[in-house]
């Protein structure tokens, strides 16, 4: 049996007086798209933390293509194979927008000519070609999130995390991002994990669903099943971001 | 192509300085192309790598007294003995920068550390057996005509040679470096250590690299100063106002460029020298005077010029638009 490319089985962690993890367990499989969702301080910027080698959990085991990944630091992380991007963006605001790409490349290539043209061709997919040449502190929010995006996609990744990269854009800006990621899942293989609050995207990119609340599960299921789920409803009550 | 062509001609204007220049000048431009290759070398570590050393003296003193030891000592010549002093100088780095980011040191606690290495190396110093302590360590000079690279031993116009292809050969080597992977795992990582994590750097081994080369280089420089000035004492070799003048001249040329610290110390060493003579000549003594005025060129800079002047002067000769390749020369502030 092949085993699923990420596991996440009973992780827990605890940042003094609170629990911001508590026991979750979910997989992803290889070539699939998932949410994770959940209200403000829900823990999901956690959880990807715990999954690229930032802190380690408490409890728990997470593993990649069977691999362990508990105790790797995050630059071991990215050789397993893991992308991330920042929920607050990083971007190495003195370099070209094509140089930090490069940055990424380099860990795909070993040399820089064969890394800027693996960066052009990244660029060129999440549509910053033309801004390449610009440095990255000059990016308005929505580019320097693709940036992120460009970045992680330039590793070449197995499994690409995306932490809120749709936020702050525009509908039109959305279903393009949408499209570019369905593309990389169906042409690349690409594995996705995304925590997202657009619900338009949600419901257009992932096949599956894992919804948490206050660091707990409260249930995995279609998108379809989700959005009908009390369970789901009833954590977002009070909260407008759906 | 600019870039290159006024490279080309700097460097040809420096080559044919001694044909006219008097021997005090010459004396002076020497001591601008021994600021020039020190800062160039302490660029990789804070202009590149970002990470701040401000007891950069340290590895300049090793140098200095491990291959004046080995002469005044042992005879042995100055081409062998300097591969001594960069390696004594590259295990200093090394023991500082694993010691250090080994355990998180960051900013101003490391910048702390190096400090806290070269006033520790400068007291050993003053009382280790054998070095001369506080008296000096000189060197014999036996001619001080002719070349003789060996030993370096000769005339000021070979000191000013040497300097000169050191100044330029650091010069391609950071070129170099900037463009190949090493250079740009150290920029991410001056830029965002968390994020260069995340694609895949490992920062400690990063970070090392950068330490250990620039020590080895700056400790070259160290050998020079030594075979140059014939007598070491470990106020000055090891000595904290030593460090600031290295740091100097990057900082005022502009951090992380390649032509930043070559401007920095053309800008700077003159403009000191002026006013140490200045301030003879009026006849009075004012020991912090040079100090004083590096002190207020640093405010000067930081004020109007953040960047430093050569990023600034680079926009003025519209050479941006050369960059747009990566060379890396975009320089590190803000
Ligand atoms: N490094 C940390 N130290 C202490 N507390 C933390 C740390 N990181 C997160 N927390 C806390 O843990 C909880 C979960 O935070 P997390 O960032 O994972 O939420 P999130 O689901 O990503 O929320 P959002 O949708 O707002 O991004 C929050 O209460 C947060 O304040
Ligand atoms: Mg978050």
């Amino acid at each position: 049996m092949i085993p699923p490319l990420l596991q996440v089985e009973a992780v827990s962690k605890r940042f003094r007086g609170l629990q911001a993890i508590d026991g979750v367990s979910f997989e992803v499989a290889n070539g699939e798209i998932v949410a994770l969702i959940g209200p403000n301080g829900a823990g999901k910027t956690t959880l990807f933390n715990m999954i690229a080698g930032v802190f380690p959990p408490d409890q728990g085991r997470i593993a990649l293509g069977g691999g362990d990944l508990v105790g790797l630091r995050p630059d071991q992380v990215c050789k397993a194979g893991v992308g991330r991007t920042f929920q607050l963006v990083k971007p190495f605001a003195n370099l070209s927008v094509e140089d930090n790409v490069v940055v990424g490349a380099l860990h795909a290539v070993t040399k820089v000519a064969p890394a800027r043209r693996l960066a052009r061709e990244v660029l060129d997919l999440v549509g910053l070609a033309e801004k390449r040449g610009r440095p990255a502190r000059s990016l308005t929010l929505p580019d320097r999130k693709c940036l992120e995006v460009a970045r992680a996609l330039a590793t070449r990744p197995r499994l690409l995390l995306l932490d809120e990269v749709m936020a702050g854009l525009r509908p039109a800006e959305t279903d393009r991002m949408v499209g570019i990621f369905q593309r990389l899942n169906r042409d690349a293989g690409l594995t996705i994990l995304l925590i997202e609050h657009v619900m338009r995207a949600v419901m257009a990119l992932s096949h599956r669903v894992v919804v948490i609340n206050t660091g707990k599960l409260v249930c995995t299921g279609t998108p379809a099943e989700v959005v009908r789920d009390p369970r789901v409803l009833e954590c977002y009550l009070g909260e407008d971001t759906v | 192509m600019k870039q290159s062509l006024a490279l080309l001609l700097l460097l040809a204007a420096f080559a044919a300085a001694p044909l006219v220049a008097s021997p005090y000048l010459l004396s002076v431009l020497v001591v601008v192309l021994y600021y020039a290759y020190l800062g160039q070398a302490w660029n990789i570590m804070m202009g590149f790598a970002g990470q701040l050393s401000l007891g950069h003296t340290l590895y300049v003193g090793l140098g200095a007294y491990a291959s004046a030891a080995l002469f005044v000592r042992f005879g042995v010549p100055a081409a062998i003995g300097l591969w001594a002093g960069v390696l004594v100088a590259m295990l200093a780095g090394a023991a500082v920068g694993s010691l250090s980011f080994r355990f998180g040191l960051k900013g101003v606690y490391f910048a702390l550390l190096t400090i806290a290495f070269a006033e520790f190396t400068r007291i050993l110093f003053q009382h280790l057996p054998g070095l001369g302590g506080t008296g000096g360590l000189f060197l014999p000079v036996a001619e001080r005509s002719g070349v003789h690279l060996l030993t370096l031993r000769g005339s000021p116009a070979m000191f000013y040679y040497v300097a000169l292809a050191m100044t330029a050969g650091i010069f391609l080597l950071c070129r170099f470096l900037l463009a190949s992977p090493i250079g740009y795992r150290w920029r991410a990582l001056r830029e965002d250590q968390e994020a260069a994590q995340a694609l895949g750097i490992n920062i400690f081994r990063s970070k090392l690299a950068a330490v250990t080369l620039s020590a080895g280089l700056t400790a070259l420089g160290g050998v020079f100063f030594a075979f140059y000035y014939n007598a070491l004492f470990p106020d000055q070799a090891f000595g904290m106002p030593r460090s600031i003048e290295i740091i100097l001249g990057p900082i005022v040329g502009g951090l992380g460029t390649l032509f930043g610290p070559i401007l920095g110390a053309i800008i700077l060493t003159p403009l000191g020298e002026t006013i140490t003579w200045a301030t003879e000549a009026l006849g009075f003594k004012a020991a912090g005077i040079k100090q004083l005025f590096y002190g207020l060129s640093l405010l000067a800079i930081i004020k109007f010029l953040p960047d430093g002047v050569w990023p600034r002067l680079k926009r003025l000769l519209r050479w941006d638009a050369d960059n747009d390749d990566g060379d890396g020369d975009e320089g590190a502030a803000r």
